[in-house]
């Protein structure tokens, strides 16, 4: 087999990983310092997707749409954390989960009722039409920008969770949010931006997916499978154990697309199991959580 | 002189003795109750299924209401029973009832598979895995298509007669049909309901109050769950195997997450940790689902909407609701 095909399709591989990365990462932050796991994740990912098609559309350019459909869809992520999910803080821990699960009934439909449930073409931005010489082979431009902007947003939110105050208030929140109520933070107002993040960053992942992926009402259920298989693999609540993982369930996919197409979705599966065989926690998951 | 003699229980009030008597005879009011069924319910198609999805609920029960663990996978198994028996009945051309028990024992090595590696998992974490490794078998079958007829289901077998014993059945009456499947039911119902009599069943309610304590009792937790697990997977077959007998076709969607959705929602809607909570869930659901898709195709909304109340303000469920509201009831369920 052609090496440069193989370089190639690491390459997707990374882009497909790229967005899996931003997609879990919501999730995994919001478990790590809510305890809640978002089962409306999916759901979210594709109404971000839809918004992103909806607000391109409406004011003529993607990057407004890449823009203000995280920011939107994160903002409504506040209003349900705010109305639903914190009456249920200190019940038992699936409740939120069930919560959340109900909700993505609600938002599917919704999407239905408004959209329709037939798939939507998302056109990739003409600016970002065409391949890049990479020495080795030509790669599609939108796939080069995906990985660039995963990684300019990764390294934004690390700056701001290990550099800031914000970042600082945030990471003791987490580990014990009793005494950061004692030293006069205001927790349920942290907890509602980190549920806001989390869900903004599942409409990044849903806009950035969109011109790769056919845009429909189903394609979250998909997508938190993915997400799920992510943040089980690298540990839940860990940051860094979704980005390897993330990238590593990307380069598997599209790798084993290559030599055996018809295994490509079952592969992240086996993979979890096998990381969950020896290491029940996850590879960067700390014991007591798993 | 009203002496009343030592030992006996002083007179109860009559709903509290409705449900003592509930509770002491669960298998054959449950029996009872699903026999009225068909003759209740407006048709008897949503009979038949209100049947099916109660057993499916009732084995999944065991797994999420009595040993509290939220499985999110347990369309595997409901599928699995029902692609396995209309695989051996149409592909290997075997009568119904070599089917039935071949799917269950089947479906139970995916359970003791499956339970091998998400037992392992505690928590939310175990939610996860249940849905992640369900959808990898959801795919399995997809891609195996020579094998489950892929994307549109399997197909090609019938069942339109059923030998029970020498005595020829009509499957094609409807009526007929329910009390066969009946029978498969009434036997599932004895077993859960043996299984929640035995010490184990004992051993497992410990576990969901207080996994640790039972650990400390020398209970072998890991080992107690696999084998909730795997019980837990064959009931929830059994359901599959109505559900194949029944239709005749196995759709894909059986698999599909929203499957094992719709029986999370169907067994909090009627009531977890309950004997009867499931067979409610089942018919309120699927009732609802009857009821609200004839006046909106989006049925889905209002049954989310209906769950999202239950959750935040119901979270016992009708039943669980229902016997909470007589005190002296708690302890007997």
């Amino acid at each position: 087999m052609d090496l440069s095909l193989i370089i190639m399709q690491l390459f997707s591989g990374i882009a497909l990983g790229a967005v899996l990365v931003i997609t879990a990462l919501g999730l995994t932050i919001v478990f790590g310092m809510l305890g809640v796991v978002n089962f409306a994740h999916g759901a979210l990912f594709m109404i971000g997707a839809y918004a992103g098609l909806y607000l391109a559309s409406l004011t003529g350019s993607f990057w407004w749409g890449l823009l203000l459909a995280p920011v939107l869809v994160g903002a409504f992520g506040m209003l349900i954390e705010f109305v639903l999910v914190r009456r249920l803080y200190g019940r038992s821990i699936d409740d939120p989960l069930l919560l959340t699960f109900g909700l993505s009934y609600i938002l599917v439909e919704g999407v239905r009722i408004v959209f329709g449930s037939d798939g939507i073409p998302f056109p990739t931005p003409s600016q970002l039409i065409g391949v890049v010489d990479l020495g080795v082979g030509f790669f599609p431009k939108y796939r080069l920008f995906v990985i660039a902007l995963v990684a300019v947003v990764l390294l934004a939110l690390w700056l701001m969770l290990e550099k800031t105050r914000i970042g600082l208030i945030v990471r003791a929140g987490a580990r014990d949010p009793q005494i950061m109520r004692v030293l006069g933070v205001d927790i349920g107002k942290v907890w509602l931006a980190i549920f806001g993040l989390g869900v903004g960053l599942a409409a990044l992942g849903g806009v950035l997916a969109g011109p790769m992926r056919s845009v429909n009402p189903e394609m979250g259920t998909l997508v938190l499978a993915e997400a799920f298989v992510v943040t089980v693999i690298g540990g839940l609540g860990s940051i860094v154990g979704a980005v390897v993982a993330g990238l590593m369930v990307g380069i598997c996919i599209s790798m084993v697309a290559l030599f055996a197409p018809e295994m490509a979705t079952i592969v992240m599966f086996a993979l979890m199991a096998a990381v969950l065989l020896v290491r029940p926690q996850g590879l960067f998951g700390l014991k007591g959580r798993a | 002189m009203t002496v009343q003699s030592a030992g006996e229980a002083p007179p109860l009030p009559q709903a509290q003795r409705l449900v003592a008597i509930l509770s002491d005879h669960r298998v054959l009011v449950s029996i009872a109750a699903l026999a009225l069924l068909p003759w209740l319910l407006p048709s008897k198609a949503l009979a038949v299924n209100v049947l099916i999805y109660g057993v499916v609920v009732m084995g999944y029960n065991l797994l999420f209401g009595y040993t509290g663990l939220l499985s999110f996978g347990h369309a595997a198994f409901f599928g699995t029973g029902a692609y396995l028996t209309g695989i051996v009945i149409g592909r290997w051309g075997l009568p119904w009832f070599a089917a039935v028990p071949l799917a269950i024992a089947a479906s139970t090595v995916l359970a003791a598979v499956i339970g091998t590696i998400s037992t392992r998992t505690r928590g939310i974490y175990f939610s996860m895995v249940t849905l992640a490794l369900a959808q990898l078998v959801y795919y399995v079958a997809l891609q195996a298509s020579s094998f489950t007829g892929g994307e549109n289901g399997l197909r090609g077998f019938t069942v339109d007669h059923i030998n029970l014993f020498g005595v020829q059945i009509n499957f094609l009456d409807p009526l007929n049909k329910y009390y066969v499947l009946m029978s498969l039911a009434a036997l599932a119902i004895w077993v859960q309901s043996r299984i929640l009599n035995s010490p184990f069943g004992a051993v497992i309610e410990a576990i969901r109050e207080n996994e640790q304590r039972a650990r400390a009792c020398g209970y072998d937790v890991e080992r107690c769950k696999l084998i909730v697990f795997m019980l837990s997977g064959a009931i929830s077959a059994v359901g599959g195997c109505m559900s194949a007998l029944h239709l005749s076709i196995v759709p894909l969607d059986i698999l599909h997450y929203q499957t094992s959705g719709m029986i999370v929602m169907m067994v909090l809607l009627g009531g977890a940790r309950s004997f009867f909570g499931p067979f409610i869930g089942a018919a309120t659901f699927l009732i609802l689902e009857d009821v609200v898709s004839v006046w909106t195709p989006h049925w889905q909304i209002v049954v989310g909407a209906i769950f999202v109340v239950f959750v935040l303000f119901l979270p016992k469920g009708i039943w669980g609701t229902f016997l909470d509201a007589l005190p002296a009831a708690r302890e007997r369920r």
